[in-house]
């Protein structure tokens, strides 16, 4: 017997659509023989991990403020993945975003610089320090690469445990609240420096609203402006991109900054209108999950927002699992990755036919 | 030897049984039929041609035939006995031999250890040597064991590929397409070392679609159209237009000259271009000195390997030679300025490589018209791209090159080759340009198409288009160009007046010799 890939000659939109889906099923019945191997019943887990989350408020809210890091996030890793550069370091430029953002959170503190002119100023100016600082820290991967041929991969992904440390020495030292009882944490954000809630007593806050904008606009760049063409056409044909006359290293520059950007972005909506201060750590991994969030939405603006939601979802029931069910945590982290596996490989198979072959020089 | 009559039933059976032979053979991807039930025989002492466009299925149905493709039906027989092929070293086993037109060599090893690589492993270095001497003395070709591969010409490292398989003393030899990257000079060789081969009672598999030398070398011919046997011929009782018009199916159209039209103003100028290669083992252009005026067509003839790729590179700024006066288009220094500043002089380019170069083959059609056409009036505003003007723009290339395709707006890789080539042909010649740059423009493309590519060419000149063409192919050349030129390790020769030439003065210059201005 023989397997061949073929190409497909022309991309269905059915397809398209169907192949997340699809993988998403076979994802589920592949976490339910787990969750049967375990003892517990597959379908009571269901229902804690999709079904229940969908039905209460405050858990839907949850879900929301859990999918904005990881869309914002994953719709800018589209720009460096469409590109072909593989930044795999969005956690440690959400935590470089985090940092400075909420650095200026720190030093605005109980009305410091808000003297006449007020505080209004201090969230968007917060919002900017956290996108340039997130950007700037993407900028270092992508010079080494441009410049020196380095590989994107590794600088990216080493620099996540620089920003990582570099955020736990500053909430240990410097940035530590004097009145904290010695606990390394910073002092909690005055309200002119966090994201105000929209739903009184609840968790969603103004930072969600910054989902369905990214998500528009980067939908609109890649599908009408040159810039996204040029985009995707350097990773798709890189000589075909030359020849067209289009920049490689600008490309390349213009996506890390954009996905550095939009992690940073997404770092200091995360101290500001979750967390209210900072911590040596503040990401569960947001920046490797997007990772996966980016590909379960094929790389497209709008797909990332559906895979978001749904990625959320998985923690936020994975943490309902863990006190309804008493199923480890670690389940839902191994079912992220099982769903990462299955996509790539729906991915494959929407692209490609498989062609099995059965003839008489069947014995290769 | 031959059957006498012209054409024959493609069922008839050569003298005894022939050494290898294909009955009903068919192989099918999907729904695609690329062999539909071929019968045909290859026996000892001839060499038998295997003749059709790209596409007719010639290598489908050699892959089966050495063992790289199962057949979906029929069945293969090895002096008259059905035989499975697994693999193609179940093929060399019973003595079968294949030379292949993309050659697998390392570049950085030395013709013996190349070698050595497809030796059983018993076999010992040491005497690898002798042994390449031996079938050198024997078939009369030479190969010095020592020389790294990267040194070689293309025909010495054919020689490499042939010697490989004489080493294994294969009964049954097929040859891919042997010739397309050989000087006239070195196919000359190349036949004599066919013709030995033939007298030593092999039965020799040729494919091509040289005809000319298909009727010089070759015992029979077997035509191949859309995956069937059309005919099986003596090709020396044929003429080439009758062998094209078999394989074609369809009269081919002559190429018209451009007619008479006055030479323009030079509008592409290249003084002293000395320009490194960006790969490893390329070639860098050495003082580089060409003009093409209005209204002219310049060939550039050349073994592959020679420089081309990186003169295209130059010319169309690609690679940036960084001396402005380099590089003049219509007077304008631009030796510094990237390819869409040329663009903007109305320059066009058309590399070698259609897929992955000349288009992006996961891009639709339109998509790919926005490739070269960003930079036009029109066709982006404020940075917004206006797909309905690209859609247009496609519409009409397809329409005046007759671009056969399947959709609305195709990807660009699901275009066959052909169809492919006179896309980007033709949406290079719609940007109206006042100088065109094409690298092999009729590569791999059928006749049918590779004929209108030439004709639009030649109408591109008859406009008064300066017009460098670039092409290994030196039938292509002489057919199309006014003045032809011969690259050769980095170095233009002097162009001459292509009526005043002929293919074996070209050929040598090819070979690096240049005869007639100083005596060897």
């Amino acid at each position: 017997m023989r397997i061949d890939l073929v190409a497909r000659p022309q991309r269905s939109r059915l397809i398209e659509i169907a192949a997340p889906v699809a993988a998403m099923a076979v994802a589920i019945l592949i976490g339910g023989v787990v969750v049967a191997l375990v003892g517990r019943s597959p379908l009571t887990a269901f229902d804690v991990y999709f079904i229940e989350p969908l039905t209460q408020s405050y858990s839907l809210q949850a879900i929301a403020v859990k999918a904005t890091p990881l869309v914002l996030i994953a719709t800018g890793l589209i720009f460096c993945y469409r590109a072909n550069f593989w930044n795999i370091g969005a956690e440690g430029q959400f935590v470089a975003g985090g940092a400075l953002g909420g650095w200026l959170g720190l030093v605005t503190h109980d009305g410091a610089l808000q003297g006449a002119i007020g505080g209004w100023w201090i969230l968007p100016a917060m919002m900017v320090l956290g996108a340039i600082g997130g950007a700037l820290y993407a900028l270092i991967p992508a010079l080494l690469r441009v410049r020196l041929n380095v590989s994107e991969i590794l600088t990216s992904l080493m620099l996540v445990y620089v920003a990582q440390l570099a955020l736990d020495w500053l909430v240990r030292g410097p940035w530590k609240d004097p009145e904290g009882h010695n606990l390394p944490v910073s002092v909690n954000f005055d309200p002119a420096a966090s994201l105000p809630l929209l739903v009184d007593g609840g968790s969603l806050h103004l930072g969600v609203l910054f989902v369905p904008l990214a998500v528009a606009l980067a939908a609109v760049v890649f599908s009408k402006t040159l810039f996204g063409y040029s985009v995707r056409l350097a990773g798709s044909a890189p000589r075909a991109a030359r020849f067209g006359g289009f920049d490689d290293r600008a490309i390349a520059i213009a996506a890390f900054m954009i996905s550095g950007a939009l992690a940073g972005l997404a770092g200091v909506v995360e101290v500001s209108g979750k967390i209210g201060q900072l911590l040596p750590s503040i990401s569960p991994g947001y920046g490797f999950s997007a990772i996966i969030v980016a590909f379960l939405g094929r790389l497209s603006p709008v797909g990332v927002l559906v895979a978001g939601l749904v990625l959320a979802l998985t923690f936020v029931g994975g943490e309902d699992a863990q006190i309804a069910m008493h199923l480890p945590g670690d389940l839902t982290l191994a079912f992220q990755g099982v769903l990462l596996a299955c996509v790539l490989a729906a991915d494959v198979l929407a692209r490609y036919r498989l062609l099995v072959s059965w003839g008489w020089g069947a014995r290769s | 030897m031959s059957t006498g009559s012209a054409i024959s039933s493609p069922d008839i059976v050569p003298q005894a049984a022939p050494l290898l032979a294909a009955r009903g053979l068919t192989k099918r991807f999907g729904s695609f039929v690329a062999n539909d039930r071929v019968d045909v025989g290859f026996a000892r002492g001839e060499i038998h041609a295997l003749l059709g466009e790209n596409g007719a299925g010639k290598s489908t149905l050699v892959k089966m035939l050495y063992g790289l493709l199962s057949p979906s039906e029929g069945e293969i027989l090895w002096q008259g006995a059905p035989i499975a092929l697994a693999n193609p070293k179940a093929a060399r086993a019973l003595g079968v031999g294949m030379v292949f037109q993309h050659f697998s060599l390392f570049e950085n090893l030395t013709v013996a250890e190349n070698i050595a690589l497809a030796l059983p492993k018993s076999e010992r270095l040491e005497r690898v040597p002798a042994r390449i001497a031996e079938i050198s003395r024997a078939y009369g070709f030479a190969l010095e064991p020592d020389r790294p591969v990267y040194s070689l010409s293309a025909g010495e490292r054919q020689r490499i590929e042939i010697a490989r398989c004489l080493l294994q003393d294969p009964k049954v030899l097929i040859l891919d397409e042997p010739t397309s990257v050989l000087t006239p000079q070195e196919a000359e060789r190349l036949f004599e070392t066919l013709e030995t081969l033939r007298g030593e009672g092999r039965a020799l598999l040729y494919i091509s679609h040289h005809l000319e030398e298909v009727k010089r070398l070759c015992d029979r011919a077997t035509i191949l159209r859309l995956g069937k046997v059309v005919a099986t011929c003596d090709p020396r009782a044929e003429t080439a237009r009758s062998l094209a018009a078999l394989m074609v199916g369809a009269q081919i159209k002559e190429v018209r000259g451009a007619g008479a039209h006055g030479l323009g103003e030079p509008r592409l100028v290249v003084a002293a271009l000395s320009a490194p290669s960006p790969s490893l083992h390329g070639v860098s252009l050495k003082r580089v000195s060409l003009e093409v005026r209005g209204g002219e067509v310049l060939g550039v003839a050349g073994v592959a390997g020679n420089g081309q790729s990186e003169l295209f590179a130059y010319l169309s700024g690609e690679l940036i030679a960084g001396r402005a006066e380099a590089i003049l288009i219509d007077g304008e220094p631009v030796g510094d300025v990237g390819v869409t500043g040329r663009r903007a002089l109305k320059a066009a380019f058309v590399p070698e490589d259609r897929l992955g170069h000349a288009a992006a083959p996961d891009f639709t059609l339109s998509e790919n018209i926005v490739l070269t056409g960003h930079g036009a009036s029109g066709m982006t505003h404020a940075g917004f791209i206006d797909a309905k003007k690209a859609l247009d723009k496609a519409n009409e290339v397809v329409a005046t090159f007759d671009v056969r395709k399947s959709g609305a707006d195709p990807l660009a890789r699901t275009l066959s080759g052909g169809n492919l080539q006179k896309f980007v042909v033709g949406r290079e010649i719609l940007s109206k340009p006042g100088l065109f740059v094409v690298n092999q423009p009729t590569w791999g493309v059928d006749a049918l198409a590779s004929a209108a590519i030439r004709q639009a060419l030649l109408d591109l000149s008859a406009r008064g288009v300066a017009v460098l063409v670039i092409s290994q192919d030196l039938d292509e050349l002489f057919e199309i160009s006014d003045r032809i030129a011969v690259i050769h390790a980095g170095r233009l020769s002097e162009p001459r007046e292509a009526r005043e030439t002929t293919r074996e003065a070209v050929g040598l210059m090819m070979a690096g010799m240049d005869e007639g201005d100083h005596a060897h």
